[in-house]
């Protein structure tokens, strides 16, 4: 690994100093589980690395009923694992943090890493999205808020600009009868980049009987997590059926773009996101009826 | 070339100062500064867990933290297990239940299951393998370390009953 200075400042005013000074080519280093090996592979060669693991605003997790959940950007998967509050209510979450690397991973790898890593693989992005999570963001011109949604925007590339900071991210509060869930895909039981992911999120009806809103989101199968719109919207309106959720399973298909790779072909990779979505979709129905999730 | 940081911090139980530069691993600095040599190195990018150690009672992988970053922390290593009174117990069921054969994977092995133990002291077998699925073993196949582990279980937990009565 090429030298670099290190800093690890503990407010965000001065970490933003720091990014943004000109004279110097600085980056974020959050856990290092991406940063890290990318470094090693001779990815990028920053002149300092700001750790932003002793900024309080980017260490915790804060929960109310009313005001929903925010979630510091330097808090590793394993604190969101550990925390009860977001256990009950954010179980799609917790689906996508908790299988991201193994245990010794877990204490490390964060979720501002991940999401600010755009890889299209990242587990937790698709989960961010169906929940409507935002980013909030603070840079040298100010803070600004951006949807999940809308935050990568090609392989590695996100909506950050020069000396900006992921400060958190901000989960809407959990509303009754709604339910989350997030599957992928991997040839080995734990400790494996996704060859494909979706997440799904329902909303239901006071009687059950009716989807009144749904969002679907998917991994690995284009150059950035994709939220397929036009699949949770042809579930709006609808009885939460299997017939319903093929339908919305074969839109997410065709609109995934996925590429073969070693992890797999883009003809698996399709299959895989009609099978995974409908999973997640069943999921997220019985997580909205408050049922426990087996499947 | 940047210039040496200082890091005081707690190894094993021992207040420790030492110098290294910003990119140096933790695991270069327990390696090759410190001398502290049990600790190996497989990948040095997160895979396989040769070099895992305890962070303030956390497993992480050593070859992903910066030496700079455990100032004021406290590190445990393989070196920390056994004291004056002998191996120990986790270290005592490996080598009963042959739960190593070259040997290299066990440091880091044995750590994880320190880990483990310290948070869950009765864990099924489908938890000690999803806990150490972060642990290459490239020689037993598994099944004498996940052994070993629950035999180091049922001697920590007959160990604490003894203690407290
Ligand atoms: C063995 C192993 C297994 C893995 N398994 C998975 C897996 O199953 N699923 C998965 O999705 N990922 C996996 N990963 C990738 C990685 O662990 C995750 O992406 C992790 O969440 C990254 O977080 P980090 O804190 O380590 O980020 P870092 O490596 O510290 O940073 C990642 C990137 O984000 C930037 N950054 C970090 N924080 C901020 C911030 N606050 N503001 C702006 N930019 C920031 C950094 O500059 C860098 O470019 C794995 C990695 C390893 C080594
Ligand atoms: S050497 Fe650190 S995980 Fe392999
Ligand atoms: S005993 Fe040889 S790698 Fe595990």
């Amino acid at each position: 690994m090429q030298p670099f200075i290190y800093q690890a400042p503990t407010s965000v005013g001065e970490a933003v100093a720091l990014l943004a000074d000109p004279a110097c080519r600085a980056r974020p280093f959050a856990g290092g589980t991406d940063l890290l090996v990318q470094m090693r592979r001779g990815l990028f060669a920053p002149e300092m690395l700001v750790d932003v693991k002793r900024i309080p605003e980017l260490n915790r997790i804060d929960f109310d009923l009313v005001e929903g959940l925010t979630i510091g950007a330097a808090v590793p998967c394993a604190w969101l694992c550990d925390h009860p509050a977001v256990r009950q209510h954010y179980a799609g979450l917790i689906d996508a943090v908790s299988i991201i690397g193994g245990t010794a991973i877990q204490w490390r790898a964060t979720l501002g890493g991940n999401l600010c890593n755009a890889a299209p693989s990242g587990d937790s992005i698709p989960a961010l999205i169906v929940l409507g999570a935002t980013a909030m963001l603070a840079g040298p011109h100010g803070a600004r808020t951006v949807p999940v949604a809308d935050f990568c925007i090609a392989p590695g590339k996100t909506v950050l600009r020069p000396g900006e900071l992921l400060i958190s991210l901000h989960v809407p509060s959990p509303a009754t009868r709604t339910g989350a869930r997030y599957l992928r895909f991997i040839p080995r039981g734990e400790m494996d980049i996704a060859v494909a992911g979706a997440g799904a999120w329902l909303a239901l009806s006071n009687d059950h009987a009716t989807i009144t809103d749904a969002r679907i989101a998917l991994s690995a199968v284009a150059p950035t997590p994709l939220w397929v719109k036009a699949a949770g919207e042809a579930l709006i309106g609808k009885p939460p059926t299997a017939e319903a959720f093929v339908e919305a399973a074969k839109i997410a298909q065709e609109a995934a773009r996925p590429i073969s790779d070693v992890r797999g072909t883009a003809a698996q990779r399709r299959h895989l996101v009609g099978v995974l979505t409908r999973r997640a979709l069943r999921g997220a129905l019985q997580r909205a009826k408050g049922e426990a999730c087996h499947d | 070339m940047t210039s040496k940081t200082l890091v005081s911090a707690t190894i094993n139980g021992e207040p420790v100062e030492f110098l290294c530069e910003p990119h140096q691993s933790l695991l270069e600095c327990l390696r090759n500064v410190l001398g502290l040599t049990g600790t190996k190195e497989g990948c040095n990018d997160g895979n396989c867990g040769a070099c895992s150690v305890l962070l303030d009672g956390q497993l992480v992988n050593s070859c992903l933290v910066l030496g700079v970053e455990i100032e004021g922390r406290a590190v445990t290593t393989v070196e920390g297990l056994a004291d004056w009174r002998g191996l120990h117990p986790i270290q005592q069921a490996f080598l009963e239940a042959d739960g190593f054969q070259c040997g290299f994977c066990t440091p880091g092995i044995l750590i994880a299951t320190k880990a483990l133990l310290d948070r869950k002291p009765n864990p099924t077998e489908a938890e000690i393998r999803t806990w150490l699925s972060g642990n290459l073993c490239r020689c037993t196949g598994y099944d004498k370390i996940v052994r070993a582990v629950q035999a180091a279980a049922r001697h920590l937990n007959v160990a604490g009953q003894e203690v407290n009565e």
